[in-house]
């Protein structure tokens, strides 16, 4: 089943009125993928969709999980990690403290990734990773440290990339069809909620990562987005963008440096 | 041969975006018809091919130099401009907001397949509705097929390179069968059609 772009501006509007969640600053390309897939999953049309929203409590928590893109990998993209490793992690070994924010990260992959890195590199007993991201139920199996043990195949894969020279296998218990990310590797996690749309700043950091999230909103919320991410970065703390995704050419650009420029990593200099 | 019908004619005048899907073995064809397309080409052209992620390739900049219009990879939110020729980056599907600026997702493979071939033929229909011209070749999965039928039902353009000559018939073979192609093209056919294209197309 097929939404046209009308019927997208419809339910912006009514998602914003009845639970004042604000989807008007999503590319809407992405946004009408999401929601035909949406009826298609859940065989309704689009009245029955709206029906749904206003009518059917507990529904909305559905709603988000689909309409936003959950689509996660261990590593994915594994040079980024190598460069990482390489070109950051010297820096941030310097800091007593290391606070990691990993933004718009759905069922944690990466940040078990990232604590991964960062305990091989001895960096993580003083360092706290949060996990954010809109959807409390993506949230609670990103908390679980479970994963799926055939994604691990191609996850190990793309750790072997990173040349870290073990194996992944060192880092999880493999039980039944799960892996288990080892205890002491989510001590200093915490998974919760926050919106780019709408929340602010809750602290400050030395590394944050938001990769392939930009990508889903319009240019002018990636510029919003974006300020909010230089506003949570501590002064010469690094911004990890998704390959793809470059800062936006404006006010802000002078005020970071360019650490890689295939992977999109910067440095806060002002 | 495109000139003789009319219906074909009309559409080719017609054209918003040019979007071109191959996999295994179209390769080659593919770089054969971006090299004939024409400097003064009045439309973008948004190319899907399947390769891997994990592996950096130079090929568009590669291309770039051979061919007569601008080749790049695709950047999010990048208005679509005449004359250049757009390719999904791996990893990333490729898709057309409203405003004829491209977006990247990376939302599940679609057949396996990321970018996939449907999805970016499907967006572009939703966009560029009956001006639309897609072009399917060699390929070795299903990838396409559904795209094609998305551009037929908006009244576009479909056109795919004749099985016989391609290496590998599944992709353009299964977008036949689906019964969503308007034109299937032998090899000699799609680059005079590549070479011509601008003299079809209605600029005002």
């Amino acid at each position: 089943m097929v939404v046209s772009f009308g019927n997208l501006e419809e339910l912006i509007t009514l998602v914003n009125n009845v639970h004042g969640f604000d989807l008007s600053g999503y590319s809407r390309a992405s946004l009408k993928r999401r929601v035909s897939r949406i009826l298609t999953i859940y065989q309704i049309d689009f009245a029955g969709l709206k029906d749904s929203l206003v009518n059917s409590p507990g529904f909305f928590n559905e709603f988000l999980v689909e309409v936003t893109v959950n689509v996660t990998e261990m590593f994915r993209d594994p040079t980024f990690y190598k460069t990482l490793r390489e070109e950051i992690h010297p820096y941030l070994a310097t800091f007593p403290h290391i606070k990691v924010w990993s933004a718009g990260c759905a069922t944690g992959e990466e940040v078990y990734s990232l604590a991964i890195l960062f305990s091989k590199d001895g960096l993580y007993t003083r360092t706290f990773i949060y996990g954010t991201d809109i959807n409390t139920a993506v949230l609670e199996r990103a908390k679980q440290g479970i994963i799926d043990l055939k994604k691990m195949k191609v996850y190990s894969d793309n750790y072997l990339q990173t040349d870290s020279g073990d194996s992944l296998s060192e880092y999880y218990t493999a039980m039944y069809d799960s892996a288990i990310v080892h205890h002491e590797l989510r001590k200093n996690i915490l998974f919760s909620t926050h919106n780019l749309v709408s929340d602010g700043v809750f602290n400050e950091f030395q590394l944050i990562t938001c990769r392939n999230v930009l990508i889903y909103f319009t240019a002018d919320l990636q510029h919003k987005v974006v300020n909010l991410l230089y506003a949570s970065l501590a002064l010469f703390g690094f911004l990890c963008l998704g390959a793809r995704e470059t800062l936006p050419a404006d006010g802000l650009r002078h005020k970071f440096r360019v650490i890689s420029k295939t992977h999109n990593i910067y440095q806060k200099i002002a | 041969m495109l000139e003789s019908n009319p219906y074909i004619a009309n559409k080719l005048r017609h054209t918003g975006v040019l979007v071109l899907g191959c996999s295994a073995g179209g390769f080659k064809m593919l770089l054969t018809m971006l090299k004939a397309l024409p400097a003064n080409l009045p439309v973008g052209v948004l190319v899907v091919i399947h390769r891997n992620a994990n592996y950096e390739t130079h090929l568009e900049a590669n291309l770039a130099a051979k061919c007569r219009i601008v080749v790049k990879v695709a950047e999010d939110k990048e208005p679509i401009r005449p004359a250049t020729a757009y390719f999904a980056p791996a990893g990333y599907h490729l898709l057309v907001e409203p405003d004829r600026s491209l977006s990247l997702d990376t939302s599940e493979p679609v057949h396996f397949c990321r970018p996939s071939i449907d999805v970016t033929m499907q967006s572009a229909a939703d966009v560029y509705g009956a001006s639309t011209v897609a072009i399917l070749l060699s390929g070795a999965n299903q990838d396409g097929a559904e795209g094609m039928e998305s551009v037929r039902k908006v009244d576009g353009l479909c056109i795919v390179q004749h099985p016989r000559d391609a290496e590998v018939e599944t992709m353009p073979a299964a977008a036949i069968r689906k019964g969503a192609v308007d034109l299937t093209l032998t090899n000699g056919e799609l680059i005079i059609l590549s070479q011509g294209l601008s003299n079809h197309i209605f600029r005002n």
